[in-house]
């Protein structure tokens, strides 16, 4: 515990921000401590804490520097963080989604592959064959941050980021996967897309998914995926939800 | 009854102050992109600084008013005309009922803004009135406006304190070069000494590839030690990521809330309205300040912001019930004698008061 303290960094960001970083790496571990430390703020309400942000690797504390300036609040943060203790995380669920692979729906697969020596099949067998923990959300709204991803398929961003990528394309990025939930500017490698929508505005709940949730994709033809588009189009259809075995 | 739009302009849309509180969904916060001009244009008109206005991109909209209302254009000079006449800038205007605001074209800067005395009705989304567009929420149906809208007036205002006094100098945005100062962080250790030395030296020319999510720039190439793709982390408004191209992009009001490159600092937020004045072509130079300097300044901004409304919106207040209650006492004796100017000793709760009254002329009507 000491140790995993001496280990947090505090990062500026911009005059109205702070990073509280926990580590550089995707883990279990480091997104239960960073959840941690949100809820035990939460609970500090400290003044002039607008919101925070929880990332795999950090909480954004955006705060009014008019109320507190930067050298109060991380002593203030480093108060909190040695009392933020563990706190319960709800029974996980896994939501299925499904993915048509490859072709115009996916135009990097043919280079996934290829940079690993494999066929486009087995990449979608080895991106389906986990359930993926959603760490966070973010980017744009509703965006998934998925953990877990096999390493066989991991590959790096687009040099050049895309200027648009549309809604539902399931993508890449080093060793992540995610979905982008509307069409949006991106530098993932795009393998694929599903119907469902992971954002919709006139939806009661604009944003499909939740934190602590895990994904499971599923392959499906180019039949089935129009089905199930038009479905989600007149809002009848729902995914698939298991309970995750322990 | 309120405003009806003839046309929209390029990108006219309603913005505040933005939609905090939601950002661990991937909500992006937007709002306006230049804080200063909606603050000062909401103040003008008496309105809080954190109410509703009018972006207008660029190209402007030309709308017809239904129902009298002060308004006031502050940001970027677009010609801003009321009927035919040239419409002053940062100065409360009285704007009555089938006259029209409408938008020659471009002079100088990128986006003015247009505040209503009592505010627009909209509706709030998640807190916020801020159109954002990506989401298609909030604002006017979560879109630009465009021709044939109408906006209604939420407690239009026809009269304010002070109306001659409520004007300023119009700030002049026809610079084509700028310095924008920055705070290092939160990634400037994944640059090499080198990098950091050329991002704080060079000089950087906005591309087209601005809109209100990001602003692109191209110049000198930043080295990284080893790229610049990071573990996904959060992003403010201001914050400059350096992707492994090198080159800068600044995020704006409608910025992805996280994002998976390299950020070397943050434009400060007092800094933001130089970049969201200016357009492709211009030069920019960043400047390193401390944090302290950079809340400073934005201490100083806030404190400025306050004292305007203060002078314009805040009327004399007594400081305490007792003060309130020998002063109402004292009008009270005013009211019922002639003279002009009287000092009336009153004495509360043994607590002895001097109020001095003087007869302000009738006010003139119409």
């Amino acid at each position: 515990m000491e140790n995993s303290m001496e280990n947090v960094r505090y990062l500026i960001s911009g005059d109205s921000a702070v990073t509280v970083e926990f580590g550089n790496t995707i883990s279990p571990e480091i997104n239960r401590k960073i959840r941690a430390f949100k809820i035990a703020l939460e609970r500090a309400r400290i003044e002039g804490i607008i919101e925070t942000v929880p990332t795999y690797r950090s909480l954004l504390v955006c705060y009014r520097p008019e109320v507190i300036r930067y050298g109060a609040l991380t002593e203030r943060l480093q108060e909190v963080l040695s009392s933020s203790d563990s706190i319960q995380i709800p029974p996980p669920s896994v939501v299925e989604i499904p993915v048509l692979y490859g072709g115009e729906m996916g135009p990097d697969l043919a280079h996934v592959a290829e940079c690993h020596g494999l066929t486009k099949e087995e990449v979608i067998k080895i991106h389906t064959s986990r359930d993926y923990l959603i760490y966070m959300l973010g980017f744009i709204a509703g965006f998934p941050y998925l953990g877990g991803m096999d390493e066989r398929i991991a590959t790096p961003r687009l040099e050049n980021p895309r200027v648009k990528i549309e809604g539902g394309s399931v993508g890449i990025a080093g060793a992540q996967t995610g979905i982008y939930p509307v069409a949006s500017p991106g530098g993932w490698q795009l393998i694929g897309r599903t119907p469902v929508k992971l954002y919709d505005a006139d939806r009661e709940k604009p944003v499909l998914l939740e934190a602590g949730q895990y994904i499971r994709f599923r392959s499906v033809s180019e039949d089935e995926y129009h089905e199930i588009e038009k479905q989600a189009e007149s809002g009848k259809y729902s995914c698939a939800v298991y309970e995750k075995e322990a | 009854m309120g405003v009806r739009f003839i046309s929209g302009g390029a990108l006219t849309t309603i913005q505040d102050m933005g939609r905090f509180g939601y950002q661990e969904t991937g909500m992006p916060v937007s709002g306006v992109m230049d804080q200063r001009s909606a603050a000062l244009a909401n103040l003008l008109v008496g309105n809080q600084e954190e109410e509703a206005v009018l972006e207008i991109t660029m190209l402007g909209p030309s709308m017809e008013f239904t129902e009298d209302i002060i308004i006031a254009v502050t940001g970027a000079d677009l010609g801003a005309k009321l009927d035919k006449a040239e419409l002053p800038r940062y100065q409360a205007v009285l704007v009555r009922a089938g006259q029209t605001v409408s938008f020659a074209g471009i002079r100088s800067g990128s986006r003015a803004y247009v505040a209503f005395a009592g505010g627009l009705k909209i509706p709030m989304v998640m807190g916020s009135r801020s159109t954002n567009l990506k989401s298609k929420i909030g604002g006017f149906e979560g879109r630009k406006i465009g021709a044939g809208d109408e906006i209604p007036f939420a407690a239009p205002k026809t009269f304010l304190l002070h109306m001659a006094d409520r004007k300023l100098d119009a700030e002049d945005f026809s610079a084509r070069e700028h310095t924008l100062r920055v705070v290092m962080g939160p990634q400037d250790d994944y640059f090499t000494e080198q990098g950091i030395e050329t991002f704080l030296t060079g000089e950087y020319t906005i591309s087209n590839e601005y809109d209100r999510m990001g602003c692109r720039m191209q110049g000198p190439v930043i080295e990284h030690k080893n790229g610049g793709d990071i573990i996904t982390d959060g992003i403010s408004f201001g914050s400059v990521q350096v992707p492994s191209h090198g080159n800068p992009i600044v995020m704006m009001a409608d910025h992805q809330t996280t994002g998976g490159y390299t950020k070397i600092a943050s434009v400060i937020t007092t800094d933001l309205p130089i970049l969201a004045q200016s357009m492709p072509g211009h030069k920019i130079h960043f400047q390193k300040i401390s944090i302290e300097e950079a809340q400073e300044i934005f201490c100083a901004w806030k404190q400025e912001l306050k004292a305007l409304d203060q002078k314009w919106n805040t009327a004399p207040e007594p400081a305490s019930d007792v003060q309130a209650a020998a002063l109402s006492a004292a009008v009270c004796e005013h009211r019922s004698g002639y003279a002009a100017k009287s000092t009336y000793r009153v004495v509360v709760n043994g607590e002895e008061f001097l109020v001095e009254l003087e007869r302000e002329e009738e006010p003139f009507r119409e």
